[in-house]
C-alpha cells in the first residue's frame, strides 16, 4: 500500500493525461486544425471528438510519443468523417474534403497559432469577441468559465462566441499572418486583446467571483506566447514586462472591496523574482530603439517595482516617462497619471497646471485634483473637488474611500 | 436607357424562420428574378448576409489617411444611402483595403461591407 501510493505521483508526472496535454497543446492543435478545415466549428468539434478518444484509448503508462500530433492526426481524420456524412449538403463542403485530402502534414504550429491570434483580434471583430474568441480557442477555454469571468450568462457567451466565429466565415475574414507592412496596423488590436484578457483577471470587481479560472494568468500566458511567437516586436516585450510588474504587485492590492492604493501597499508582499524578469526584459528591450507606449508603460511599472519606498520613487524619471507617453497617447488617463508623478517630482502647483484644463467624469480627474489641492492648502477647492468625484460612477470601495477622505478634509478643517 | 437602383430593406428575424417559409420566400424571389431578367431589366442583383457580418469602414486625416474598422453596421442618423459598388475580392481585408479608398470614406461618410450569399451556382 505504502509503496503503491508513493509512486502514483511519479507515474502521473512521467505520463500526461489527456487534460494535461490539451491545457499545453490545445491551442496549437486547434489552430492547425482551424488552417486545415478552414471552420472553427468544424475544427473544435473534430478537436473534441479526438480527445474523447484518447481517453478511451491511450494506455494511461504509455501514451503516444507526441501527444499533440496524436491528436492533430485523429482530429483530422474526424473532421474527415464529419465533413464526408455531410458532404451531399452543399457543393462547398465537397470543396473541403477535396482541400481536407490534399493537406500537407501539420508543421511545428508557430504559424497557425499566429494565423489564429491575428484572425481573433482581427479590426472586423468587435473588441469583447476579440477576447472571448482568443479564450476560447488560444486558451482553451470553455464557454461557461468565459461567461463566469465577464459575469454573463453560459447562453448569452455561447452566442456571443457563436456569432463571432460567424462572422469570420461568412464575411471572409482571412486566416493568415498580416504581411510586414500591415503589423504596426494589426499589431495592437492583438496587444490590446491580451492586455485586456490580463486586465479583466485583475480587477477588483471580478476578484470575489468564485472562478476556476485566473484571467491574470491566462493573459500572461499569452504575452509569452507573442514574445515567443513574434521576437523581434519590442511592444510584445514591453507587455510582458507590463504585465509582469503588474502581477507583481497583486498580493499587496489588497482583496475584494478594499484596493489598497500604492502608497499604502506592503512591499514585502511584492513578488520580487517577476519585478526582476521584468525590469530585465524593459532594460533589454528599450535598448532596440523601437520604444512604444507598452514599453514606456512597463518601464514605469518597474520602477515601482524597484523603488523600496513611495517616497524613495525614481519620481522624476516617471514623470519624464510619462511626458514620453503623452506624445504618443494624449489621453486623459495618461495626462491625470503624469500629474500624479509631476506632483512628487515637481510640486503639487505644476501637477495642477497640467490637468487644470481638464474635465470629466472620470472621478479619478478629480481625485488627484483634490490631493493636489489640499496640499496647497486650499481645502474647500478639495472638498468642492472630491464631491465632484463621487457624483461620477464608481465602484463601492472607491466610494468607500473616497468619503473617508472627505470626511478627513473636514476634520482637518475644524480641528 | 436610365439605370435604377432597388434597395430590398426588412426586419431580420430575430430567430430562424421556418424551412415552409424559407421556400416561400425564395420561390417568390425566383419568380420575381425569372421574370426581370426574361424581360432584360435586371443589370445585377445580390442578396447579402445579415448586418451580423456587417463591416463598417471610415478614413481619418484624409484621403490615404488611417482606415478604421468597427465591426456591425453602419447606424443611420442623417445620412442616406447615395451609391454603392460590388467588389469581387479574395476574403475581407482586401474587400475593406478597397472600400477605405472610396472617397465617402473620408468626405465625412462611412462605408459598410458586407458579403453576398454565394448559392454555389458560380462554382467549379
Amino acid at each position: 500500500m505504502a509503496a503503491g501510493s508513493r509512486s502514483d505521483p511519479v507515474s502521473t508526472s512521467a505520463s500526461p493525461t489527456v487534460d494535461e496535454v490539451l491545457r499545453i497543446e490545445g491551442g496549437r492543435v486547434l489552430a492547425t486544425l482551424i488552417r486545415l478545415t478552414g471552420d472553427f466549428d468544424l475544427a473544435e468539434d473534430a478537436l473534441q471528438d479526438a480527445c474523447l478518444e484518447a481517453v478511451r484509448t491511450w494506455d494511461p503508462d504509455a501514451p503516444p510519443q507526441n501527444p499533440a500530433a496524436w491528436l492533430t492526426t485523429t482530429a483530422r481524420n474526424r473532421a474527415l468523417d464529419r465533413l464526408r456524412r455531410e458532404a451531399k449538403r452543399s457543393v462547398k463542403e465537397e470543396g473541403a474534403v477535396r482541400l481536407l485530402d490534399n493537406a500537407p502534414p501539420p508543421p511545428d504550429g508557430r504559424d497557425d497559432r499566429l494565423r489564429l491570434i491575428f484572425t481573433c483580434s482581427h479590426p472586423a471583430l468587435d473588441p469583447a469577441s476579440r477576447v472571448a474568441l482568443s479564450l476560447r480557442t488560444i486558451c482553451g477555454l470553455a464557454t461557461d468559465e468565459i461567461a463566469a469571468v465577464f459575469l454573463v450568462r453560459p447562453a448569452t457567451m455561447g452566442q456571443r462566441l457563436s456569432r463571432a466565429k460567424r462572422k469570420i466565415s461568412e464575411a471572409r475574414i482571412p486566416y493568415r499572418v498580416p504581411r510586414d507592412h500591415e503589423l504596426p496596423q494589426r499589431l495592437p488590436a492583438v496587444l490590446a486583446t491580451v492586455n485586456a484578457v490580463y486586465t479583466a483577471g485583475h480587477h477588483p470587481s471580478h476578484g470575489h467571483h468564485n472562478s476556476r479560472v485566473d484571467l491574470a494568468d491566462e493573459g500572461i500566458r499569452l504575452a509569452r506566447l507573442l514574445v515567443e511567437l513574434m521576437p523581434d516586436e519590442p511592444e510584445c516585450h514591453g507587455l510582458l514586462a507590463l504585465l509582469l510588474a503588474t502581477e507583481a504587485r497583486r498580493p499587496a492590492r489588497g482583496g475584494d472591496g478594499d484596493m489598497i492604493l500604492l502608497a499604502d501597499q506592503d512591499r514585502a508582499l511584492w513578488d520580487r523574482g517577476m519585478i526582476e524578469e521584468a525590469t530585465a526584459i524593459v532594460d533589454r528591450t528599450i535598448r532596440l530603439g523601437r520604444v512604444g507606449p507598452l514599453q514606456v508603460q512597463a518601464a514605469i511599472a518597474s520602477l515601482h517595482g524597484m523603488a523600496p519606498g513611495y517616497a524613495d520613487t525614481d519620481w522624476a524619471q516617471i514623470a519624464e516617462l510619462y511626458r514620453a507617453l503623452e506624445s504618443m497617447q494624449p489621453t486623459l488617463v495618461v495626462r491625470v497619471n503624469r500629474a500624479v508623478a509631476v506632483a512628487e517630482a515637481e510640486g503639487p502647483a505644476a501637477a495642477l497646471a497640467g490637468i487644470d484644463d481638464l474635465d470629466s467624469d472620470w472621478h479619478y480627474l478629480w481625485v488627484v485634483r483634490a490631493e493636489m489641492e489640499r496640499r496647497l492648502g486650499d481645502p474647500d477647492a478639495a472638498r468642492r473637488s472630491l464631491h465632484r468625484a463621487l457624483a461620477a460612477p464608481m465602484n463601492q470601495s472607491d466610494r468607500w474611500l473616497l468619503e473617508r477622505r472627505l470626511a478627513g478634509l473636514s476634520d482637518g478643517a475644524t480641528a | 436607357m436610365p439605370r435604377y437602383a432597388a434597395l430590398i430593406y426588412g426586419a431580420e428575424p430575430s430567430e430562424e424562420p421556418g424551412a415552409e417559409q424559407t421556400a416561400q420566400v425564395i420561390e417568390d424571389y425566383n419568380e420575381f428574378s425569372t421574370k426581370v431578367a426574361a424581360a432584360g431589366v435586371m443589370a445585377g442583383g445580390e442578396a447579402l448576409y445579415g448586418t451580423d457580418t456587417a463591416t463598417t469602414v471610415r478614413v481619418e486625416g484624409g484621403k490615404g489617411g488611417e482606415m478604421v474598422a468597427t465591426d456591425g453596421p453602419f447606424a443611420e442618423t442623417k445620412e442616406v444611402l447615395g451609391g454603392f459598388y460590388l467588389l469581387d475580392c479574395a476574403d475581407l481585408d482586401e474587400a475593406l483595403s478597397w472600400a477605405a479608398q472610396i472617397p465617402g470614406a473620408w468626405h465625412g461618410g462611412r462605408i459598410e461591407v458586407r458579403p453576398c450569399v454565394d448559392f454555389g451556382e458560380s462554382d467549379s
